[in-house]
């Protein structure tokens, strides 16, 4: 439903383009300056720091693409009391709340991203093999998963507080962290990017492998990481739809 | 613009300063939850630069750590002095009809989203407080505070705020002629982020983008009071920089007002 009511506004699409041009241009314009003063920002090199890039532009297309358009909904839902026609139905509510509205050009962001990787991956290609492939796909899905979980947690706030668009722009100033590896900023802020917010996971760590540094122990961290952000997520949801006194109330 | 009387101009700048201030003082919360979102990108940079300091040194571009912090810490005052009416946001005024109240009342409204704005930044230099003791704390920067660097950061601050705001209303206008105007924000917005010092100090870019930075307005509204206030500039730099300001500001109110006749031209022609 979603992805015809966008279909009408083609016009959109070159908006998007252009803004995921804009993006793509002035993350390499930072690198560019970055290395312009040194060969080395905490142990990455001006290539592997294009994947990092990469991946921040193809998971925040993600974000933009499924998870923000239904989380706002979710919101605006409960504010205007009408979640409840969701509630109803015979189906798995989380689900239900997550899969219903699509912006589909932001996956320009998405392709501009892999567009990066696929750059920055064909230079560092002699030092990349299958596994690092798979295990790349993995961290993706699992940092996927775990940014997901923590824009649900927030939304279902929205439950108690119904306000909760500060937090969801404060969230999207945090994301932007995720634009440098988490080695760069200093101990306090990468503990909070690791535990509490984990970029660390979500951009970090794929980055990582696909530049040829799979960090096992890292990667079986995000795997644990995701899992328990999936727990808790559903957790969340659960507790918030039985104190949702809903429009009647 | 200018044929009011200046005595019931600065009355009204009064009262729609007070309605920003208590806007924005009111929902507290929000404010100070997008001043911490603002704060994530100062945050990061300065950390970039750090690291590179430190990987050459302890030096990057004549800045050293201290002086990196401190300008990066002082960013955060300047990026909230440059929020200004956003140019998109002309779009809704123009459709919801809005704009014809605006109109038909005695006072510009240019002055009415000035002074709004004027008033909404001191509800968040107040709020702002607390922020830069925890930043100063934490990064400690190194500013050399002389009185005549504090006087002329507050003209300049103010400055550069007068300059962005003409800047923005200036392309607000794009509005009245068509609705695509948010490609052309997009481009401008990329440029001002490198060539205001707002992603990094200007020093830092290579010859050829420090001398385009010069024939654009950004660098007086953002890097200019910033160095100001932290010392890297001296008496006659900072007056010619105030006096950069202010030619800016005549520049472009000159143009607005040309450019605003002939978008109400249009709109009374086309909106009828």
């Amino acid at each position: 439903m979603g992805l015809q009511r966008e279909m009408q506004y083609r016009a959109n699409f070159w908006v998007q383009l252009l803004n995921s041009a804009i993006a793509l241009g002035t993350g390499i314009a930072a690198i560019a300056i970055v290395y312009l003063h040194t060969d080395t920002l905490a142990g990455w090199s001006s290539v592997e720091l294009v994947t990092v890039l990469g991946v921040h532009l193809m998971v925040g297309g993600f974000l933009r693409t499924f998870v923000f358009p239904n989380m706002y909904r979710l919101m605006m839902d409960v504010e205007e009391g009408t979640l409840d026609y969701t509630l109803t139905r015979p189906a798995d509510s989380q689900l239900l709340v997550s899969v219903r509205e699509v912006e589909m050009w932001s996956l320009i962001d998405v392709v501009s991203g892999l567009g990066a990787l696929v750059w920055a991956a064909t230079r560092l290609a002699d030092r990349l093999g299958p596994a690092h492939y798979l295990a790349f796909l993995l961290a993706v899905v699992c940092g996927s998963a775990i940014l997901y979980c923590i824009w649900l947690i927030a939304a279902t706030l929205a439950f108690k507080v119904v306000r909760v668009d500060n937090v969801m722009q404060m969230l999207s100033g945090v994301f932007e962290a995720g634009r440098w590896p988490v080695g760069v900023y200093p101990r306090w802020l990468r503990t909070g990017l690791t535990f509490v917010v984990p970029l660390a996971f979500a951009v970090t760590v794929p980055a990582e492998t696909i530049s040829g540094r799979v960090d096992w122990p890292w990667l079986a961290a995000a795997v644990a990481a995701a899992t328990v952000a999936l727990v808790a997520a559903r957790l969340v949801w659960l507790w918030g739809i039985r104190n949702y006194s809903g429009a009647s109330a | 613009m200018t044929t009011e009387n200046p005595f019931s101009l600065l009355s009204y700048y009064r009262a729609g300063a007070r309605v920003g201030f208590q806007r924005d003082l009111q929902y507290r919360m929000a404010t100070f939850m997008v001043l911490v979102a603002f704060l994530f990108e100062p945050v990061v940079y300065l950390s970039v630069w750090t690291a590179v300091a430190r990987a050459q040194g302890g030096m990057v571009g004549g800045f050293d750590e201290g002086q990196l912090a401190a300008y990066y810490v002082v960013w955060t005052l300047v990026r909230i002095y440059n929020t200004a009416f956003d140019p998109k946001a002309w779009e809704w005024r123009i459709r919801d009809g809005r704009i014809n109240t605006f109109l038909s009342q005695p006072v510009h409204m240019f002055h009415r989203d000035f002074s709004f704005f004027m008033g909404s930044k001191i509800a968040w230099t107040l709020m702002w407080i607390p922020i830069a003791a925890v930043l100063t704390l934490i990064f400690r920067p190194s500013i050399a505070w002389h009185p005549v660097n504090v006087g002329l950061f507050l003209v300049a601050i103010w400055g550069g705020y007068a300059v962005r705001f003409l800047v923005l209303y200036v392309l607000g206008m794009i509005n009245f002629w068509t609705t695509r105007g948010s490609a052309i924000f997009g481009i401008v917005t990329a440029l001002e982020m490198i060539f205001s010092g707002r992603l990094v100090p200007l020093q830092l870019l290579p010859a050829w983008a420090q001398d385009a930075a010069a024939w654009m307005p950004f660098r007086w509204t953002f890097q200019f009071p910033i160095e100001v206030l932290i010392g890297r500039l001296d008496t006659a730099q900072m007056l010619a920089g105030v006096g950069y300001q202010a030619a800016w500001a005549l520049g472009l109110g000159l143009l607005f007002t040309v450019v605003w006749r002939a978008a109400i031209r249009r709109y009374e022609a086309v909106g009828n």
